[in-house]
């Protein structure tokens, strides 16, 4: 398609409290041309889906629409000058109908009342003329509808105006297949219809499924533009890294020391009957779908949720665990699933969060030693090689991967015997990821018994020495290094489940 | 108070590594953007109202504000502790009428002003304890906790003082030196508010303790999981206040000369609230800081100096009062980006 530029944005440059999250990033995109928007996390796709949405106001640079120069000061700007964009989890109103959800702002009317008959036939008609009369009833309400189906109403509402772009950012993360080709199918004629789609995904068989045109971000400048024809999977991805991928992390083997965590027979509210040992040393993989029951394990194994029965020794010792103090004071770390929510403090300084755990180590009569703080802070900053342009930097502006590196570094200033790690790189790039798992080794090279759960199949494998399964709260299995392989983790994450279904991986 | 305005935001010390931040930079995040606009506008409104009535400028009417504010100071000083956890208190304006009702009659029957203080502060303690139980173990939002015992204590109050004041304490001479003593010419009064402030400000800033309050009130599942005691810090939040209340209480009874049910320390919750939300602690927790609280302390008492001096209907300091917490809670919310209602 040989169209005029419909969106431009020109050398768009963005900070949030001196982490430059996009710096002088460019992208252009034709009426009916499907863009897609590709990076690590971190790479600053969100960042610019937000300038285009008017959520964030762009440092510098430009942008214009059909050759007319555009300023968003709000979601509002963006919406009058026919720009949507379509987030993974839009909002809507739960107690009212689709129909009204989707003409929220502008429904009909018959004098001061609102005209229901009119509102539930444009409604049909528009659900028609999309083709989605079948996956969407306009009486529902929207607290009753699907992931899949609040997307749906969030691009009529977009459809329904007048609209000249729409962005989807990483639209099929919570959608089934036939979900998938039903959007797919949507985007192909908005396409052609004139419109520019603007595609933002990690997955890349999708946007070689979708995309006219790819353009590649990476720490939040622009790599590259090309179009789909011109390149594939792993001109992409080295694009994105700025690396070829082919060196897959391997860890330095060494002797393993004398058992340090010792759980037998954990019982509680979601775990059943848990026992296993990890030695100084050694990293212990805990493997399992979702829902099995490993996260409540580690968080009892931590004091923050009730034993009911079983014992935990550490370095031999019994400890009762009634509270994460006690966890803390017998040895053991925690870095929590949720980095946001369970760990960091994101109003306050980098350095703020990495010395929480040892307030009490750095203090004289109660009195906090600043200068020996700092050392502290800035110490972990260059071993995890933090990305901050201070210590005093609020941890809110850091990025996932640096954010994770100040949790560890939280607890590896405790010097704890035990650090149990709950997905330690959900949600990090690739860099951050490999820059962790560097880290994981040292301290296991230094004695440290190190309980990794992770969702991911090749991290699991990559990292743990064993490998314990779980499903349903107990204990499946456990396997060493050389039997690992994902099919054999796989098959014992569903043990009971191939042993009442036939055939083999889901 | 000059010297603890230099000192706010306690997470932006300078450190070698902030050096390149320019020197005009650093002396604004020291001062902090919140405060140098509430040192602003009680610039300005020391100024109109200094223009209309030079009187105002009196040294007696500067005592007289600094009086004023002794007692409303002390209570905001600990209400934004408490708000720093993310909880709040509305009963301590009723806790200080109780203990200051207490403090009066315990004097009264065993004419020793020691033993009234102390019962006064006994029931300060009794009280806050009771509200933190309330609100850890009974699981019992703090707003919804302490909204009922503001009525509790107050009823208490006006039960065992019939609802009148009680007894005379206008010639003992402990509480004639809190109400009228001063140490190097400046008021008793001046000198409570003056060492509880930096008490809670050395506290906050220098502690572990403070560290941990701070930190709990941004993020409890984190604190609790970096192994922080989190029903320990709050119930000694709220026994702190309780303490605090029974100060205000002991104030207010050397003040007024008697033991006050209501009238005097009717209004000090909203007070307390609204000079430490104006003064930046966040109603969620985690952010703020004494010094913020104490000039908001400062610019209610001028403004309410002022409105009297210029013989403004008293009502209208209700009005400008519940405008002003509202104007601050809504430039809290705007710095922190909070977007309006409704669809985007």
């Amino acid at each position: 398609m040989t169209n005029a530029v419909r969106l431009s944005m020109q050398g768009i440059s963005k900070a949030f409290g001196g982490v430059k999250a996009l710096r002088d990033v460019s992208v252009d995109a034709s009426a009916g041309e499907v863009l897609a928007l590709v990076g690590e996390n971190g790479a600053g796709k969100s960042t610019l889906l937000k300038i285009l949405s008017g959520a964030y106001v762009p440092d510098s640079g430009s942008m214009s629409i059909d050759g007319e120069p555009v300023r968003f000061t709000s979601p509002h700007d963006a919406h009058s000058a026919g720009v949507r964009v379509i987030y993974q989890e839009p909002e809507i109103v739960p107690h009212v109908s689709v129909a009204e959800n989707i003409y929220i702002g502008d429904l009909p009317r018959r004098g001061p009342l609102l005209d229901r008959k009119a509102l539930k036939e444009n409604v049909r008609a528009d659900l028609d003329r999309y083709g989605f009369g079948s996956a969407l009833n306009p009486d529902a309400l929207g607290s009753d509808l699907s992931p899949a189906q609040r997307q749906l109403v969030e691009i009529l509402r977009a459809l329904i105006r007048r609209v000249r772009v729409i962005a989807f950012d990483e639209p099929t993360s919570s959608l089934s297949d036939v979900e998938v080709d039903a959007l797919f199918r949507l985007i192909t004629r908005l396409r052609e219809d004139g419109i520019t789609v603007l595609y933002v995904s990690h997955r890349l068989p999708e946007i070689f499924r979708i995309a006219d045109r790819v353009t590649v971000l990476r720490d939040g400048a622009t790599v590259g533009t090309k179009s789909i024809a011109d390149t594939d999977d792993d001109d992409l991805v080295s694009m994105m890294v700025g690396r070829n991928l082919t060196g897959m992390f391997e860890r330095s083997r060494h002797e393993v020391g004398d058992v340090v965590l010792s759980v037998s027979n954990v019982v509680n509210d979601d775990v059943h009957d848990v026992s296993f040992d990890v030695r100084a040393g050694e990293v212990l993989g805990i493997a399992g779908l979702v829902g099995a029951g490993r996260s409540e394990l580690a968080h009892a194994l931590v004091g923050d949720e009730q034993i009911h029965s079983g014992s935990v020794t550490v370095g031999g010792k019994a400890v009762r665990l009634r509270s994460p103090r006690d966890a803390m004071s017998a040895g053991i770390g925690f870095v929590p699933e949720e980095r946001k929510a369970q760990a960091l403090l994101m109003d306050r300084s980098v350095r703020d969060n990495i010395t929480l755990a040892v307030l009490d180590n750095i203090s004289k009569v109660g009195v906090v030693d600043r200068g020996k703080e700092r050392r502290v802070a800035r110490d972990f900053v260059r071993r995890l090689n933090v990305r901050t342009p201070t210590i005093e930097a609020l941890v809110a502006n850091l990025s996932g991967g640096n954010q994770q590196k100040v949790v560890l570094a939280r607890w590896m200033a405790r010097r704890p015997r035990v650090l149990i790690l709950d997905e330690p790189t959900r949600g990090v790039d690739v860099g951050a990821k490999a820059e962790i798992y560097h880290v994981i080794n040292e301290l296991a090279a230094d004695g440290l018994a190190i309980v990794v759960i992770s969702s991911e199949l090749p991290e699991i494998l990559a990292l743990a020495d064993r490998i314990v399964v779980m499903q349903a709260g107990a204990v499946t299995g456990e396997l060493s290094r050389r039997d690992a392989s994902e099919e054999a983790i796989l098959a014992l994450a569903m043990k009971d489940d191939l042993a009442t279904a036939a055939g083999g991986r889901a | 108070m000059t010297s603890m305005t230099k000192s706010t935001t306690p997470h932006t010390s300078p450190s070698t590594a902030d050096q390149r931040v320019g020197g005009g930079r650093r002396v604004l995040d020291m001062i902090g953007v919140q405060n140098l606009s509430l040192i602003a506008a009680l610039a300005i409104l020391v100024a109109i109202i200094g223009i209309k009535n030079s009187n105002f400028f009196l040294v007696s009417n500067i005592q007289t504000i600094g009086t004023t504010v002794a007692i409303v100071g002390v209570l905001a000083v600990i209400q934004t502790v408490v708000m720093l956890i993310g909880g709040l208190d509305i009963s301590v304006g009723s806790a200080a009428g109780l203990t200051s009702v207490i403090s009066a009659m315990v004097f009264t029957s065993t004419h020793s002003a020691g033993v009234g203080i102390l019962a006064a502060l006994g029931v300060g303690i009794a009280a806050g304890a009771f509200n933190g139980v309330v609100i850890i173990y009974g699981r019992v939002n703090a707003v919804i906790a302490t909204l009922a015992t503001y009525a509790g204590y107050r009823g208490l109050a006006n039960l065992i003082s019939d609802g009148r004041a009680q007894g005379y304490t206008g010639t003992d001479s402990v509480f004639v030196f809190i109400a009228r003593g001063a140490i190097l010419g400046i008021p008793t009064l001046i000198w409570i508010l003056v060492v509880i402030a930096l008490l809670a400000h050395l506290l906050l800033r220098y502690t572990g303790v403070g560290r941990n309050l701070y930190a709990m009130g941004g993020n409890p599942t984190a604190s609790r999981l970096a192994g922080i005691n989190l029903n320990r810090y709050v119930l000694g939040c709220y026994v702190a206040a309780g303490v605090i209340a029974a100060l205000a209480g002991i104030m207010l009874t050397a003040r007024t000369g008697s033991g006050q049910p209501t009238s005097g320390s009717q209004g000090l919750e909203l007070q307390s609230i609204t000079a430490a939300a104006l003064g930046g602690v966040s109603l969620r927790g985690g952010k703020g800081g004494i010094a913020g609280t104490i000039l908001a302390v400062l610019l209610l008492g001028v403004l309410e100096n002022g409105l009297t001096i210029l013989e403004v209907n008293s009502f209208w300091q209700d009005i400008a009062q519940g405008f002003l917490l509202v104007v601050a809670v809504v430039i809290q919310q705007r710095r922190k980006g909070v977007r309006a209602i409704g669809l985007p």
